[in-house]
């Protein structure tokens, strides 16, 4: 494998086999239910910056737009963010998501001329279809263009990596499958890999989630099967049980050889000083987020649903069985109220019947 | 004799109308056009007798004086074009893509409104099932934002709503405010391949301001969903309205509570299988703008004559 080779400021050369793409500020603020401010966004992107990251996502979580009623307000402004983060920066690009029917190309639009440089274009992992407008803007626009697939456990690795090729035949530079439910056993991370790897010419990513305690081990295992862009967050900090964590995933490729050019140790210092204090909770893999990966479950409805339980009085759990069952997808957050209020309906019947 | 139409766009929406405007008594289908003869609209158009030709738009142009309304469901881009050729020959446009030329018509709402505009827009599948809810709430309290967040099934979307999302999006938050009387609208959609498809599933949130009269927020929503019922039949509440509280931090302020309403279509089966909801309340919004103003038209060409 040929390794990406960089120059940074200092002038010496940092090898790199894969690239990193952090993404504490944007699949992050699931798990403080988009409550960043500025001054953790700084703090947050100073930090990975000097830890070598070199590219650093940073929307709403349900990407740009994503502010809603559906998904949860942000509590300031992800433009405000966006451009707080393009000044704190020195060599990492920004990198913003974008959901299309969530957002749109004027949200693209307006970040372009912030100067972010990157732009992810997430679609669930069938409909790869609905990307091409907001890729082919991205394109025109200059920036490099990830088509994202999520939602990866839901679609075969032969059909997954169909969906790959609508996204490269778009335009996008770089292609990505994200295990969204942290539904992947490590042989399926292997399975979908290969099989995607073979049949594009663009590079690949993978997006883990750590549902199933399986993030790093099947992030590692991506970069063995090709797989040349992995993400991260700092702490884990995200949907659900939470993300492949940055940190850990860099002291990981340290003791195997393999190259990831940040540092372990700042990544550590990042993910003590700077996340863990503003985790309202820490990154467990408790009942409910164990159930997200077994039911294969995204992993943002977890906060959205454990809100819905106590507001209907029913158990959580149950709501996320459920919405496996009725194969929810990515952006549905609304049927978890209707889950809810089905569950307590039914619940009464039970209480009612003689 | 009806008014004599055509339809334009041999897909799952232009398809579907087909089969709605056999039934009605004022309008009179001539011609199902497209521009793949191979099409499965054509072909089921030819199979029932209409015209179907694949020229597009050309075939109005050559039979200026077959029809008085022409309904568009082919893309946004695609009927501005179109557009442009009906305005020409004075045909009215009931446009079914969410290009927005025209001034929107949500029927339940502002039917009656827009008569005799050249050119009548239907908002989007999602607009028409959850414009009537915004408007029912706000038709008894302030609205400061509007939210409807709509689940249609993968292989009810065709290539035209794929290819224009943001068109999607756009319109129908639009329509949220315009018609539906919202400060601030905002539209999300998605599509699930689950399969069996699920049910077309549209859900409404409205910020609800201070002192709300919850009640007369619950009564209003229910009351229009019974207007819109009248011509979906399998549009219909999941569960009562629920009113939520907050504080919800909404782009126009903050609210201390939403209502939630939660909306199930089911189709009638004209074209595609009943899941396909969002087809029928497009063609079945579509069809009723039509015949509104081919009565408008009747009962304005008597008082000429008397």
């Amino acid at each position: 494998m040929t390794a990406v080779v960089e120059q940074p400021a200092s002038g010496t050369e940092v090898k790199r086999d894969f690239r990193l793409i952090d993404s504490t500020l944007r699949d992050g603020s699931h798990a403080i239910s988009h409550q960043y401010d500025v001054d953790q966004v700084v703090a947050i992107v100073k930090g990975l910056d000097a830890a070598g990251v070199q590219v650093i996502e940073v929307s709403h979580g349900d990407g740009l737009g994503g502010s809603s009623f559906n998904y949860g307000f942000s509590k300031v402004d992800e433009m405000q963010l966006v451009a707080a983060a393009v000044e704190a920066t020195t060599n990492a690009q920004i990198a913003v998501l974008l959901v299309p029917g969530i957002g749109t190309v004027d949200e693209l639009k307006k970040v372009r001329d912030l100067g972010v440089g990157v732009a992810r274009i997430a679609v669930h992992c069938t409909e790869a279809d609905i990307t091409e407008q907001h890729i082919k803007m991205a394109k025109d626009l200059g920036m490099e263009a990830v088509g994202f697939l999520m939602m990866a456990h839901m679609n075969s690795p032969e059909g997954l990596a169909e969906q790959a090729k609508l996204l490269e035949s778009y335009g996008a530079d770089t292609v990505y499958f994200a295990d969204s439910a942290g539904a992947l056993t490590t042989n399926a991370v292997r399975a979908r890999v290969a099989e995607v790897v073979s049949r594009i010419d663009v590079p690949l990513g993978v997006h883990a989630h750590q549902n199933l305690s399986l993030a790093v081990a099947n992030s590692i295992a991506a970069y063995e099967e090709g797989a040349r862009n992995l993400d991260g967050t700092s702490a884990g900090l995200g949907a659900g049980a939470g993300n492949c964590p940055t940190e850990i995933l860099a002291a990981v490729c340290e003791r195997e050889g393999i190259a990831s050019g940040v540092d372990p140790l700042a990544l550590m210092d990042v993910a003590e000083d700077i996340t863990r204090p503003l985790m309202p909770r820490q990154q467990i893999i408790d009942r409910a987020g164990l159930l997200l990966g077994y039911s294969g479950v995204y992993s943002s409805f977890l906060l959205h649903a454990k809100k819905a339980a106590e507001r209907y009085g029913v158990p959580e759990a149950d709501i996320l069985i459920e919405l496996g069952r009725r194969k929810m997808v990515g952006g549905q957050e609304d049927m978890i109220i209707d889950v809810a209020v089905d569950l307590a309906r039914r619940h009464a019947e039970r209480e009612a019947a003689p | 004799m009806g008014l004599p139409v055509a339809i334009i766009g041999s897909g799952n929406i232009g398809t579907d109308l087909m089969y709605k405007l056999e039934r009605s008594d004022v309008l009179d289908l001539v011609a199902l056009i497209g521009i793949d003869p191979a099409s499965d609209g054509l072909r089921r158009a030819r199979d029932r007798g209409y015209e179907a030709p694949h020229n597009g738009i050309d075939w109005v142009a050559e039979n200026p004086d077959a029809v008085k309304i022409v309904f568009d469901a082919t893309s946004a881009y695609v009927h501005r074009k179109h557009n442009e050729v009906l305005q020409g020959l004075g045909i009215t446009a009931v446009d079914l893509t969410p290009a927005a030329i025209g001034p929107k018509v949500i029927p339940p709402v502002n039917l009656g409104a827009h008569l005799d505009a050249p050119n009548v827009n239907m908002v989007t599948c999602g607009g028409q099932a959850t414009t009537p809810m915004v408007a029912a709430v706000s038709r008894v309290t302030r609205v400061p934002y509007a939210e409807m967040v709509s689940s249609v099934s993968s292989k009810s979307a065709g290539p035209g709503t794929r290819q224009n999302i943001d068109e999607f999006t756009r319109t129908t938050s639009r329509a949220l405010e315009e018609i539906g009387g919202a400060e601030i609208g905002k539209a999300i959609i998605v599509l699930n391949p689950a399969e069996p498809p699920i049910l077309m599933r549209n859900t409404v949130f409205c910020g609800l301001p201070e002192g709300t009269d919850h009640q007369a927020v619950i009564d209003s929503v229910e009351e229009m969903v019974a207007s819109v019922a009248a011509y979906v039949p399998g549009y219909r509440l999941k569960s009562v309205p629920l009113i939520e509280e907050g504080p919800f931090h909404t782009p126009g302020g903050v609210v201390p509570h939403r209502v939630v309403v939660l909306l199930e279509v089911e189709g009638a089966g004209d074209y595609l299988p009943t899941y396909a909801g969002n087809l029928d309340i497009m063609t079945a919004a579509a069809l009723r703008v039509g015949e509104a103003i081919a009565h408008h038209r009747a009962a304005s060409t008597q008082e000429v004559m008397a």
